[in-house]
């Protein structure tokens, strides 16, 4: 039973990704950029920023990885902190009463 | 003292108040968690009026939506308002729609219509989801108050998915959480219309996806925010990958959002807990009005104003439902200090 729900998860993603592709390129805008190329002015910066000016300019995928990767954890991990926060108060976070 | 917050973006090069951007972040987030949309129409304007140019205005807010929208999904999946199957039955047929309502655009394009008809089509719906909404509010009030006062009930509130879901059109599929039991058509119908009209208009669909969810679906409002909140996720973590390789997300940006958007976010999704549904959607079409002018503002030619109406919406509505999700919290607080005592 769970193999069989796990291969038919495994068909519904392989199925769902090609519009998941599809949606992400028109989140992107729909436009073209064009062939404008951007680059970082490195000259007057230090510390996390050089590392991300230079990531930037150097290596476009690693930077995508790293934007992607540090986007979805912070996400992840601040939410876990702002549960813990909202805990504390003393408020209920696991169930509410369905009022339309 | 303000030089203190001053920030200069590595990529981009643009100085700015990162305070300023972590409270648009808190806005965002709250609003984003309480009717369940990336806010896009909210972020970009902004964005561009701190100094951003707006390719990366754009690159930027899709990043930090990805984030922000984990942090609400999270929190309405432990609500139980996040249907999966529903989410990804409706994105597989939002996305044709979407590529439709593009093709629409490039040919309306080539025939420089592009820009106007789109932003009247715009204003004309967005008129139509606040008309509907703001109807079904009076209407659902009318017929509690004749209850109450032990009248016959007026004439029902909009219940368009009721005959929807008289089509018995096979497959018939059960979205558990959403309590649905429908054709699959529809919910493909649904999300291919949705996406055609936010590819045509070129929106993230949150805003046109929710009254579907609850107008022509039957889904309850919290579960339709909640399951909303999961397809801006997954579009928006798409949307961050194929900008970053573009190089159009200004990173320390995101990162600054996303710290005031946590909790935001928060705030936005426990406010549902205490508002209720039809609370929700009065304070939704409220919003959509206000979409509404700034678009009419834009069309006009006005576009400081535009943008300074959608800042000061934004404002005012996160004040709104932060107030509704402090006073929801200092009750619930109360009866529980009283149950102990």
């Amino acid at each position: 039973m769970t193999t069989r729900r796990i291969v038919r998860s495994a068909v519904l993603l392989a199925a769902v990704s090609p519009w998941l592709l599809a949606a992400g390129i028109h989140a992107a805008g729909g436009e073209s950029q064009g062939a404008l190329v951007h680059v970082a002015d490195t000259r007057h910066l230090t510390g996390i920023n050089l590392y991300f000016a230079n990531l930037y300019n150097v290596a476009r995928l690693l930077f995508t990885v790293v934007s992607v990767g540090l986007t979805g954890m912070l996400g992840l991990g601040l939410g876990m902190v702002m549960d813990v926060v909202v805990g504390l108060i003393g408020l209920d976070l696991n169930k509410r009463e369905a009022r339309e | 003292m303000w030089d203190w917050f001053i920030v200069t973006l590595p990529i981009s090069g643009v100085a700015i108040n990162g305070l300023l951007l972590v409270l648009l972040g808190v806005a965002v987030g709250v609003l984003g968690g309480f009717f369940g949309m990336g806010g896009a129409w909210m972020v970009t304007p902004a964005l561009n009026i701190f100094g951003f140019p707006m390719p990366f205005a754009v690159g930027t807010d899709l990043c930090h939506m990805a984030g922000k929208s984990i942090i609400s999904t999270r929190r309405h999946a432990k609500f139980g308002n996040v249907d999966m199957k529903l989410g990804l039955t409706m994105l597989a047929f939002d996305v044709v729609g979407i590529e439709c309502g593009a093709r629409l655009v490039m040919l309306l394009e080539r025939l420089g219509l592009a820009g106007p008809v789109i932003r009247w089509v715009y204003v004309i719906l967005l008129f139509l989801i606040a008309w509907l909404v703001f109807y079904d509010y009076f209407k659902e009030r009318a017929i509690r108050r004749r209850t109450a006062a032990g009248l016959a009930p007026a004439t029902g509130a909009v219940q368009w998915h009721v005959t929807l879901h008289k089509i018995k059109l096979r497959p018939i599929m059960r979205f558990p959480v959403a309590q649905v039991e429908c054709s699959l058509w529809l919910p493909a119908a649904v999300g291919f219309v949705v996406g055609l009209l936010a590819g045509f208009l070129g929106i993230g669909g949150g805003l046109l996806m929710m009254p579907a969810l609850v107008y022509l679906i039957g889904v309850p409002t919290f579960v339709a925010v909640g399951t909303d909140l999961f397809t801006v996720m997954l579009s928006g973590f798409y949307g961050a990958a194929t900008y970053s390789m573009k190089g159009r997300v200004e990173i320390l940006a995101v990162l600054l959002m996303l710290m005031g958007a946590a909790p935001g976010a928060q705030i936005g999704t426990i406010a549902t807990k205490y508002i209720r549904g039809y609370g929700i959607r009065l304070i939704f079409a409220i919003t959509v009005v206000c979409a509404m002018v700034s678009v009419i503002l834009k069309q006009l030619g006005f576009n400081d104003a535009a943008a300074w109406t959608v800042m000061a919406a934004v404002s005012a509505i996160t004040a709104v439902v932060v107030g509704g999700m402090v006073r929801g919290a200092a009750r619930e607080l109360a009866a529980r200090r009283e149950e102990r005592a």
